[in-house]
């Protein structure tokens, strides 16, 4: 170590022949992140700041994109509204709902195998052909609920076409399509030791001491990867609203990735677009940190593996 | 790094055998209760598109809804793929952007991950965190920029925006090639080098052939994604003959529901989704072991 130390600015010959060999196998990752990741986000943050319709030259505006988003676009906070509604409801509900199946599928279980490719195969299915299937589902004249509820006499439920059902029932096709977090789940919950609830269960602990002292501890850091994924990815939901409401009925599913597609790619405003993007990522950014800063108090690391 | 690819260890709760007691019938009565309550709401919607693509208009329309359709119209299946062109579509699908985009995905992200992997050089780790922390980036923060990009280079039209980046390596599967390179042996390649064998020679040579079943993993995750991708082609391709199936299906419905109720647009509907969805769901009973450890590969190690 103390070589090592001493050499710190001086590579030998050795490690600059791996220096470059290395630099040379992840060049292809390098040269994308430039021109695939860092470059665009640069020119988005300077595109926010002008006017541009990918005809004339970007014009610089200054801050009047963000002027108008926040004071002069009433549209914008019906989205931001419509966005934290179905985030704040999909997120926590999917990511208990995935736990508390593969809580299920890790218990001693016939068919356990076919239980989880059911729950599964909904999230891998091309998204168009889910839309096609619950758009035909929740049809009003010829969906399946609502010709079972004719049958019973009752009245219909506008699924789609109702501003009070039309966001429900997106947040349910949400939570069909969420296999990926039930497996990731079911992964962690089977390398939980099983000494530690045989160790409980000697010292008198019933199955829902065991859940919650054990199960969720051991569990917690995955909670927080899904919880992180689930996140981003439910601030971010396009395509099951663009197919089935397309924002309607009367924007009530217009939710903040629409919208800016939108403004980019049937207005033809990508400064407005891109500064848009950039008060998403700054949000989506501040809540990750928030969910990482609290993570201390109930995430727990065992076995010194990370 | 743990062994955590070896799924399925059974870890089933602690129950001493003993007497059927009511306390221990209720709890499994439930257990199967609740999940065969689930399994059927979500195999559902599935089957419900594969009945609903076997039927006739009065059966779609019939209250209460016909659950199993009796006489089942086969021939929809071959209706609605003529309906439109449906053939060219998935060859645009496979060979225009699944097929390449896996091909370059494979190359570039193996190449990538070794160079996280085998080699030590100072910086490495700092570049790979670096480079799964690209995956937090919301994809909406770099849409328009791209576009704008490949509007200038002309692109737009083509696949060449959605397959060109593949060359680049991608960082989900950078990292997935990675976890796995790492748990090889590294006498592998020491012996290698003493023999003098170059990096580019190990990689080829040694790690490359051990590497198949993580090889397989990112093939299967790359084509799911291509032959799943809506949002790419929508903003992209423009030409009805170069549309992927997907745009393809939204096409029908869109003539479907222009003619008012078209005879016979749900069936049509669900009978192209049902041929779309159908490689998916085989692939995955197929290779269903690859597909479960990839994914809780990729949460495990995250």
């Amino acid at each position: 170590m103390a070589v090592a130390t001493a050499k710190k600015w001086r590579l030998s010959k050795r490690e600059t022949q791996n220096l470059i060999t290395g630099l040379l196998f992840v060049s292809p990752w390098l040269l994308g992140f430039l021109l695939w990741t860092l470059y665009p986000l640069i020119s988005s943050a300077y595109y926010s700041f002008t006017r541009y319709d990918l005809v004339r030259p970007p014009i610089w505006i200054g801050l009047d994109n963000f002027r108008e988003i926040f004071t002069d676009d009433p549209r914008f906070w019906t989205v931001v509204y419509n966005t934290f509604y179905y985030v704040g409801i999909s997120v926590p509900l999917g990511v208990v709902v995935a736990f508390l199946m593969a809580s299920l599928l890790n218990t001693k279980l016939v068919l356990r195998s076919t239980f989880r490719a059911i729950f599964y195969i909904p999230s891998i299915v091309p998204a168009v052909c889910s839309a096609m299937v619950w758009l035909f589902i929740y049809n009003n004249q010829y969906g399946v609920i609502n010709n079972l509820l004719r049958a019973a006499g009752q009245p219909i439920i506008p699924f789609l076409s109702s501003v009070e059902w039309a966001k429900p029932s997106l947040i349910v096709i949400s939570l069909w399509a969420q296999g990926t977090a039930v497996v990731i789940f079911l992964a962690a919950l089977q390398d939980v030791p099983r000494s530690l609830y045989e160790a409980a269960t000697v010292d008198g602990a019933n199955a829902l001491h065991r859940f919650w002292h054990i199960t969720i501890p051991m569990c917690s850091p995955i909670i927080l990867y899904n919880l992180v994924m689930s996140l981003i990815g439910a601030f971010q939901t396009f395509l099951m609203p663009y197919l089935l409401t397309n924002g309607g009925p009367m924007a009530s599913t217009e939710f903040y990735a629409m919208n800016l597609y939108r403004q980019a790619f049937e207005f033809f405003r990508m400064g407005k677009a891109c500064a848009l993007a950039w008060i998403m990522a700054i949000v989506v950014a501040i809540l990750t940190a928030i969910l990482f800063r609290t993570s201390g108090r109930w995430v727990f690391y065992g076995g010194g593996e990370r | 790094m743990s062994t955590a690819t070896q799924t399925m260890p059974s870890v089933e709760r602690v129950v001493t055998p003993g007497k059927y007691t009511f306390g221990r019938i209720m709890p499994e009565a439930l257990k199967y209760f609740i999940v065969i309550t689930l399994a059927i709401s979500y195999a559902f919607p599935l089957y419900w598109m594969i009945s609903s693509a076997l039927k006739d208009d009065p059966q779609v329309y019939r209250i209460p809804p016909v659950l199993v359709p009796n006489p089942a119209h086969w021939e929809n299946f071959i209706n609605a793929w003529k309906s439109d062109n449906f053939t060219l579509y998935t060859f645009n699908s496979v060979f225009r952007y699944a097929v390449p985009y896996t091909l370059f995905t494979l190359l570039s992200s193996s190449v990538v991950a070794y160079g996280f992997s085998r080699i030590r050089w100072p910086g490495r780790d700092k570049l790979f965190y670096l480079c799964i922390g690209t995956m937090l980036i919301p994809y909406t923060v770099t849409m328009v920029p791209l576009f704008i990009i490949f509007k200038h280079l002309r692109w737009v039209g083509t696949y060449l925006p959605m397959i060109v980046p593949a060359l680049f390596g991608n960082a989900f599967f950078i990292f997935m090639l990675r976890q796995f390179f790492m748990t090889l042996p590294e006498e592998l390649s020491e012996a290698a080098r003493i023999d003098g064998a170059s990096e580019l020679g190990i990689f080829f040579r040694i790690i490359l052939p051990l590497a198949k079943p993580a090889l397989a993993v990112v093939a299967l995750f790359a084509f799911m994604g291509t032959w799943n991708d809506y949002l790419g082609p929508l903003i992209y391709i423009n030409k009805y003959t170069m549309y992927p199936l997907a745009l393809g299906i939204q096409k029908l419905r869109a003539m479907m529901s222009q003619v008012g109720n078209a005879p016979l647009a749900y069936p049509y509907l669900m009978a192209v989704s049902t041929i779309a969805a159908a490689p998916i769901i085989i692939i995955f009973f197929f290779a269903q072991r690859t597909f479960i450890e990839g994914i809780a590969l990729t949460g495990l190690k995250g």
